[in-house]
């Protein structure tokens, strides 16, 4: 069984599995990563790093494409 | 990986799926000194991307010999690190991104292969941008890495060999997968399963009736018009162009086909061909000591990616003779891709889809009635804004050329967006030419 590690997504706690992708998480509790220019409600798109519609801020890095980033006990998510 | 500001190889190889894997560990295997770069977590590409929260697949021999054979080569692998400049000939620059350990790399090489691989062409239409509308490989790579589709309800839409293996992988975890909706027309994939099967029909029975024992239609010739939700999916309106319904579902994984990852290859000065990387006999592109392999040469699928591979890491090596010798076998798989393309080409009723408010350019938010008015992806770009955001038109520029004819060729560094922090840790980089 994969341990199970804390982070925190727009201040609130949420458990997922070790090697849990950070777009997934977000995915899993119902977040969407980002607003666009125009205000619209964003998703991960592409999966592979290559469409940059899952970037968020983590860690206090704005911009990080999550689907490219392992989540880590203590991480801070934040979206807009 | 700790920070250098600049490391030297004899071979680098750019792409650590299946044909970059095979090209750097033949290389190594034969002296040379061999650096196989990658923006990935893990090597593999995306046809052998891992599972990241379950114990891996070893029940791929392929995958399992190759990645094996890379490891023993003496090739060393790092993952994580986007190129995104070529500063000058015989070298390249790299990001390497963890947390806010970022910094910058010049790498040099004597030979270079570029394995850049291929991504999912996606084509707007209402209501693709809704959150829980994917690409098809996409919601397949994102459930690998955690997210649980265990019980949503799934449509996958678009076109190409990959839709019915998503679909599998997809109810393997757990979700229900309605329908499987192929744009491309029976007829069309009866040619093809003509060439791969003495017995066409049977064939595609097989596929159908295969689908159908997992619990989804396997629908040819069919093709979604517009998602329909306010927040999110909610449903999906399809047509076979006869009948229209609208199929409820709860994510949406669709994607037409394949589309070669060139932007490297035009960085570097490679000329490029119908869209992908021209090549020699040897997987030499235009560039002396450039080589290319795997899909950006021709999307052919795995076998094509290995045996290119093989034959740029031979001729990286310097085994030429050994490397022609395997160009009857490539011919065979060339004719393949032919089939391939001609099966799962576009219908023109997919390039109407887009209504004027539909946004085609989604970094941006540029609308299909913003774009109309242009003739050409630079005038488009510089009046619009189209394909200069953060993704530099790898999602717009295969889609405005599917809609307007457009060719996007205009390549400028940096190929990724860069933070500042980065740039300002790594070399100074001379004033730009361009």
């Amino acid at each position: 069984m994969p341990e199970l590690l804390t982070i925190t997504i727009n201040g609130r706690e949420v458990q997922v599995k070790s090697g849990t992708l950070v777009s997934a998480a977000l995915l899993t509790v119902g977040t969407p990563c980002r607003r666009s220019v125009t205000g619209q409600l964003r998703t991960a798109l592409c999966g592979m790093g290559i469409c940059f519609e899952c970037r968020a801020t983590v860690d206090g890095v704005a911009h990080r494409r999550t689907c490219q980033l392992l989540c880590h006990s203590g991480m801070v998510v934040e979206t807009r | 990986m700790s920070p250098e500001t600049s490391m030297d190889t004899d071979v680098l190889v750019v792409g650590a799926g299946p044909a970059g894997i095979t090209a750097a560990a033949i290389a190594a295997t034969h002296g040379r000194q061999v650096l196989l770069l990658d923006d990935n977590l893990a090597p593999g590409g995306q046809i052998w991307r891992e599972a990241t929260t379950s114990h891996a697949d070893e029940s791929d021999n392929v995958k399992r010999k190759t990645l094996l054979a890379l490891r023993i080569s003496g090739a060393r692998v790092f993952s994580g690190w986007s190129v995104f400049d070529a500063p000058r000939q015989g070298t390249l620059r790299v990001l390497y991104e963890n947390g806010s350990d970022t910094h910058t790399t010049d790498i040099s090489y004597e030979r270079l292969v570029l394995a850049t691989g291929a991504r999912e062409r996606f084509l707007p239409f209402p209501g693709w941008t809704l959150p829980g509308v994917f690409g098809a490989g996409g919601l397949q790579a994102l459930a690998r890495g955690g997210f649980s589709v265990t019980g949503k309800r799934i449509v996958v839409a678009g076109s190409g060999p990959l839709l019915l293996p998503v679909a599998a992988h997809l109810r393997q975890m757990g979700a229900r997968v309605t329908t499987v909706a192929e744009q491309a027309s029976r007829g069309q994939l009866a040619r093809f399963s003509a060439f791969l099967s003495r017995q066409p029909g049977k064939l595609l029975e097989g596929l159908q009736y295969r689908a159908a024992t997992g619990g989804s239609t396997y629908r040819l010739g069919c093709w979604p018009l517009a998602v329909l939700g306010t927040e999110r999916v909610e449903a999906v309106r399809l047509t076979d162009g006869q009948r229209t319904w609208d199929e409820p579902c709860d994510l949406l994984a669709c994607g037409f086909h394949l589309v070669p990852n060139t932007e490297l290859a035009s960085l570097v000065g490679c000329a490029l061909h119908d869209g992908f990387i021209e090549v020699d006999d040897v997987q030499q592109t235009s560039v002396t000591n450039v080589f290319a392999a795997g899909e950006p040469t021709g999307i052919a699928g795995l076998e094509s990616a290995l045996l290119t591979g093989t034959i740029a890491g031979l001729a990286a090596a310097g085994k030429l003779a050994e490397a022609k010798a395997l160009l009857p076998r490539r011919q065979k798989l060339e004719r393949f891709a032919a089939r391939l393309k001609a099966a799962f080409a576009l219908r023109p009723e997919l390039l109407g889809l887009a209504q004027p408010d539909t946004i085609v350019c989604r970094c941006e938010d540029v609308t299909y009635a913003g774009l109309a008015p242009f003739n050409n992806w630079a005038d488009a770009k510089r009046q619009t804004r189209c394909g200069m955001g953060p993704c530099q038109g790898r999602v717009c520029g295969p889609a405005t050329e599917a809609l307007f004819g457009w060719c996007n060729s205009s390549v400028r560094p940096p190929l990724v967006p860069v933070p500042l922090s980065a740039m300002g840790a790594g070399p100074i980089r001379p004033a730009s030419n361009q």
